[in-house]
């Protein structure tokens, strides 16, 4: 079970909040001073943030091993480039399609799981890469007969997101405040990312969470216990997917273009990498698995040619071989340094002090 | 808890303290206000330019050889001294990795644009140019790629984006009449790769196909990194063509014509200039002899200093791949006309670049109203003993193209102005749309 | 029926490619319940290790016989691979053992990454050609063209298989090998070296790989860093078809799936055409009329999917694949 939570909130922890809450507000313009490319960097943080904490319900909390959960993400970002483009001509705002497109993704997440609830770890990994793989394909071809994506050329001049006259797409002064157009999406990012982090955080004390918890540690136990498995793993995926949704569609609307080409398995294996980095089960963790696998490549690109020049006094190796290189090397071994994560859960922690007999 | 007020204590600190310089960080780039201080002593500059592309995965040698083809131009542009407003100029390649990935591919032209490059070649994809060419058109950076091919990249309104590669249709027309006309098919089969630049290229020369009185006997697909055609080609086989086309890349051109061999498909085989490299014919193993591939611009024997540019590039960087002399046009259209504007602010020289008329190696390079290359010549190669031999110079695209040209000095220059008013540019969309669903038609 | 023959010669061919490389991961699989993501790569160093050798061979114009270069770069390429496999065992996954479940995958991702990089600095970007020292010959079988190459490729895919099978059936370490499976920790109280059996099927699955990787480049005459992933995954996705952990499994898992790919590509569009249904809309008449009657709603793009839907269909009715292995005891 989870850890327990005092109900009494004292006021060091509301101060910190506050202190927590003024840093996050004003981190986009202490990263403009290193460029405006850190707080794209910034707000696709916060986009892989969303997904990997989709991917935690059905990976880290229910214990089912899904390899082709970008699926969910490129139906969120296709319903978003749909409807707000000139493609089919439609343009509806932002805040309507958000729902649209988490509630079809939740669709698609049924729709994967119905067919396998029988099966178990690795050939369910085969099967949800195999249709994450089956999506894209379509994306790529639903341009014939009857032209719905538009094929591999992708859908462009899709709407930015707007709210009255206020477009978050071009610079903008407020309040005597230059914004750029990525700062403005910060906020706007930040804003779902908490509140997704909220949901999270109340589903996994929920009936339902220690529901998936019990589905993970033994099924056959969990269903003995009156859970019903089928509908609660059913659940995890319908969850995990909408959350998958909802990034989609703010991708859609921050890129203002979309190809299937950004929906690619290797996408499914990076956020599943966050999220099995970060600490399985455990959002905190997640959420630094995200941030930092999204960080590090970037970090590793401004680095690797000073560094390099720094070491050897010139440049050995192209710097973008060696970044992906050492993005490699990272994760083995902070793998290896931290098997069950950055931050695993408690009861991950616990498991790992009495290793069982047979792995997983 | 501890861990997070203190970490919120320093974020917030050092927010307060920089947060004062960052208004003034603001406002745009360090203008080059201050006038021609014409000091005996010449002062030297250096001006960054970008190029991006993806020089890792699948994709990584296409990326490297633009690379190479743009920093070969910058090399060639600093050993010649050229002086813009007074001063001794330095060009510097600021090249950057987009893994053909959308999202990076944002990412690096944001990072260009930071770094306050004069101007970008590329991007190589369409998929990553089309996402960054809103950016650049934001910063006012110019854009000149030298391989993305969707026709809606030009579409979109921006001023600042070209391309010194001939688009999906104006190459795909070529293609397909060169089919009909010059290699005489009654019945084509067409394969693509399913990617934006091969599906693209194979549906312009079927329609162009079917126009000149072809028939398309089938239509089949394969992926960017399939190396098995076998299938499909057997397929094909059955309905005997007299010609294949193939809309993709040579790595997958090469063996494609070598398994059609293996099959004993007599049909000729004609591709766009994805496969129209001079490693083709050795990624076939000689089955390429006597095939054909078409490539935009004119014949290196016609160009002046394309033959120079083979050798010599050839000797720094190895064998060609695909887009290197496009992209050493693209960095060298740049300086051309930064040179001509004798400034190196892109706000000042992007008009000079809109309206340029330049000598490159690949053909005369003139961008029309959208930015796409004026001067349409598409060239047919023939392989004869492993070797490219030019065959024709096919202008067919000009002619369509003329009407649209003229309009061009009209709406064009934009002195000055670095960012398309909203009128115009919902209009130019609107005119693209258009176009777009007659040619469905 | 000539066609239809013909394209099961070509699915033959890939598949026996498919289930070579398979074997290397049901054998790790099937030993320590991890998949080895990164065998794709060691497919990849394969072949691009023996091009190397078998280029320099023939650029020093020595005057040995083809056979014996080709030979001279698959022992090599054999060597490097098993170098590799075995360390990769003994840093990457090793340590991992009793870890949780997923956190060896993701040490093999790494490593997948970062044998590709590695790859690209050794052998660059582009990609390589095989020198034309080798020049099949078609033969005509009821219609259909072979080749002596492909007909060598299947006979030795084959042969491997079943000295294979041999080793693991009727050897002590193939005993051994079992016994591991079954129950590691009983096994090591047998007297079985338990890290011997896995560094013995990291190796062999290699050495496999080391053969895929020099067949995949001989018969399409082209060997690019990036050719494992693509390769890995169908080749893990026949694994799991013929059910993962199953050595006969994932040899017929490779075989269907390449014929599969192939009838797939062949006839989707067939199947498929949406004329023989004239009533589906009104201006499809004027299509099929104009596209000589074929108006596929899916065609040889879908041949993936078609690929992906079989696998699907094949769990849904048997979940531990066709020659399942049985998953319940390990959970």
């Amino acid at each position: 079970m989870s850890s327990h939570r005092p109900r009494h909130v004292p006021p060091k922890v509301w101060a910190a909040v506050a202190l927590v809450a003024a840093a996050l507000a004003l981190l986009p313009f202490v990263a403009a001073l290193a460029g405006q490319a850190w707080v794209r960097i910034l707000n696709f943080a916060m986009i892989y943030t969303m997904l990997a904490l989709g991917l935690n319900i059905v990976v880290g909390f229910a214990g089912l091993l899904d390899l082709g959960y970008i699926a969910f993400y490129a139906v969120g970002a296709y319903v978003y480039a749909l409807l707000a483009s000139p493609h089919f001509g439609i343009h509806l705002p932002f805040w309507m399609i958000l729902p649209l497109g988490a509630g079809l993704a939740c669709i698609f997440g049924v729709l994967l799981g119905a067919p396998t609830l029988k099966l178990r770890g690795d050939y369910l990994a085969i099967v949800t890469l195999g249709f994450g793989e089956i999506i894209r394909i379509f994306l790529n071809n639903l341009n014939a007969p009857v032209n719905i994506s538009n094929g591999p050329q992708g859908i462009n001049l899709i709407d930015p997101f707007r709210i009255g006259s206020l477009s978050l797409a071009r610079p903008e002064v407020i309040l005597g405040v230059q914004f750029s157009g990525p700062q403005k999406y910060y906020y706007l990012l930040l804003l779902l990312t908490i509140g997704v982090i909220v949901v999270n955080i109340r589903l996994q004390n929920s009936r339902l969470g220690r529901a998936w918890e019990a589905i993970r540690e033994d099924e056959v136990a969990a269903k003995a216990m009156g859970i019903n498995t089928r509908n609660v793993k059913l659940l995890a995926f319908a969850m995990g997917a909408s959350f998958g949704g909802i990034a989609g569609a703010i991708f859609s609307a921050t890129q203002q273009f979309v190809s299937p080409e950004s929906f690619g398995l290797f996408e499914s294996v990076i956020v599943l990498s966050m999220v099995v980095l970060g600490g399985m089960g455990n959002i905190p963790g997640v959420i630094l698995g995200a941030i930092m696998l999204t960080m590090l490549p970037e970090v590793l690109r401004y680095t690797m040619e000073p560094l390099q020049l720094a070491l050897f006094g010139r440049v050995l190796l192209d710097a973008e071989t060696v970044r992906l290189l050492v993005f490699g090397l990272a994760l083995v071994a902070i793998m290896l340094y931290r098997p069950a994560g950055l931050w695993p859960s408690a009861v991950r922690k616990r498991e790992l002090e009495t290793p069982k007999a047979a792995p997983g | 808890m501890k861990v997070n007020r203190s970490l919120g204590l320093t974020l917030v600190a050092a927010a307060l303290v920089t947060a004062y310089g960052c208004g003034k960080e603001e406002p745009p780039k360090k203008a080059e206000a201050p006038a021609a201080t014409t000091a005996p002593a010449m002062a030297e500059v250096t001006v960054k330019i970008g190029h991006a592309g993806p020089t890792t995965g699948p994709q990584a040698h296409l990326g490297k050889d633009n690379e190479n083809g743009a920093r070969l131009a910058i090399d060639d542009a600093n050993s010649k001294n050229i002086v813009i407003d007074g001063k001794k100029v330095k060009f510097e390649l600021d090249a950057q990795d987009d893994q053909a990935d959308p999202k990076q591919g944002t990412i690096v032209a944001q990072k260009m644009i930071d770094d306050k490059v004069a101007g970008v070649v590329g991007h190589l994809n369409s998929g990553t140019s089309i996402p960054a060419s809103k950016l650049y058109s934001d910063a006012g950076v110019p854009q000149i790629s030298p391989s993305a091919t969707n026709p809606k990249l030009t579409l979109q309104g921006f001023k600042t984006t070209f391309r010194v590669m001939a688009n999906d249709v104006q190459q795909g027309s070529v293609i397909g009449k060169a089919a009909v006309e010059t290699l005489g098919a009654k019945k084509i089969a067409i394969i693509d790769d399913k990617t934006a630049y091969g599906a693209g290229l194979a549906d312009e020369t079927e329609k162009a196909a079917k126009a000149a009185g072809a028939t398309i006997v089938a239509r089949e697909y394969t992926n960017d990194k399939a190396t098995d055609f076998k299938a499909i080609l057997t397929k094909i086989k059955a309905k005997s063509p007299d010609v294949i086309m193939y809309g993709g890349m040579d790595a997958q051109g090469g063996p494609m014509v070598k398994q059609m061999k293996e099959l004993g498909i007599k049909a000729k085989y004609i591709a766009g200039d994805g496969v129209c490299s001079t490693e083709w014919p050795k990624l076939a193993g000689g089955a390429a002899e006597n095939q054909y591939c078409t490539q935009a611009g004119l014949p290196p024997d016609k160009m002046p200093n394309a033959k120079d540019f083979v050798t010599r590039f050839t000797a720094k960087y190895g064998p060609i791949q695909v887009y290197a002399p496009y992209s050493y046009d693209a960095a060298m259209t740049l300086i051309e006309a930064m040179k001509k504007a004798n400034s190196t602010d892109p706000a000042k020289y992007l008009p000079e670049l809109a309206k340029i008329s330049y000598g490159g190696i690949t053909a005369k390079i003139e961008f029309d109203e959208h930015g796409d290359t004026k001067n349409g010549a598409i060239t047919l190669y023939q392989v004869k003993d492993g070797k490219l031999e030019p065959m024709a110079v096919n202008v067919a695209g000009k002619t369509e193209k003329i009407e649209t040209a003229s309009a061009a000095p009209a709406a064009a220059p934009a002195p000055g102005g670095t960012m398309a008013p909203a009128a115009p540019m919902k209009d130019d969309m609107k005119k693209g749309e258009m176009k777009k669903d007659e040619t469905k038609k | 029926m000539e066609i239809l023959l013909q394209q099961i010669i070509n699915g033959l061919t890939l598949g026996s490619v498919y289930a070579l490389v398979a074997l290397g991961y049901t054998m790790v699989y099937g030993i320590i319940g991890l998949i080895n993501f990164a065998h794709g790569e060691v497919v990849m160093i394969g072949a691009m290790v023996s091009l190397s050798v078998i280029t320099a061979l023939v650029g020093a114009q020595t005057s040995l016989p083809v056979v014996v270069v080709i030979l001279a770069g698959l022992f090599v390429a054999i060597l490097v691979c098993m170098t590799i496999a075995y360390g990769m065992e003994k840093v990457a996954y090793r340590p991992l053992r009793k870890a949780p479940r997923l956190a060896p995958l993701i040490t093999a991702i790494g490593m997948s990454i970062v044998l590709q990089n590695v790859a690209l600095i050794v052998w660059g970007r582009n990609y390589r050609t095989f020198p034309t020292i080798i020049h099949p010959t078609p033969y005509d079988i009821f219609g259909a063209t072979m080749t002596d190459l492909q007909m060598f490729i299947v006979a030795l895919a084959a042969l491997l298989m079943a000295a294979l099978l041999f080793v693991v059936q009727r050897t002590r370490l193939g005993m051994a090998m079992r016994a591991t499976a079954q129950n590691p920790q009983v096994a090591g109280l047998m007297g079985i070296d338990i890290n011997v059996v896995i560094s013995a099927a990291f190796v062999i699955g290699a050495a496999l790989a080391a053969v895929a990787g020099l067949m995949v480049m001989t018969y399409y005459g082209i060997a690019h860093y990036y050719m494992g992933f693509l390769l890995g995954l169908k080749a893990f996705t026949a694994a799991v078809l013929g059910g993962i952990g199953n050595l006969a499994g994932a040899m017929l898992g490779g075989i269907l799936l390449g014929i599969i790919e192939a009838l797939g590509a062949g006839y989707i569009g067939d199947v498929s055409n949406l004329c023989g249904f004239p009533w589906l809309s009104d201006s499809l008449h004027e299509q099929c009329a104009a596209n000589e009657g074929q108006v596929s709603m899916f065609g040889s793009n879908y041949q993936d999917v078609f690929a992906f839907f079989v696998l699907i269909l094949v769990l849904i009715f048997r979940p531990s694949g066709l020659l399942g292995e049985r998953v319940a005891e390990r959970a």
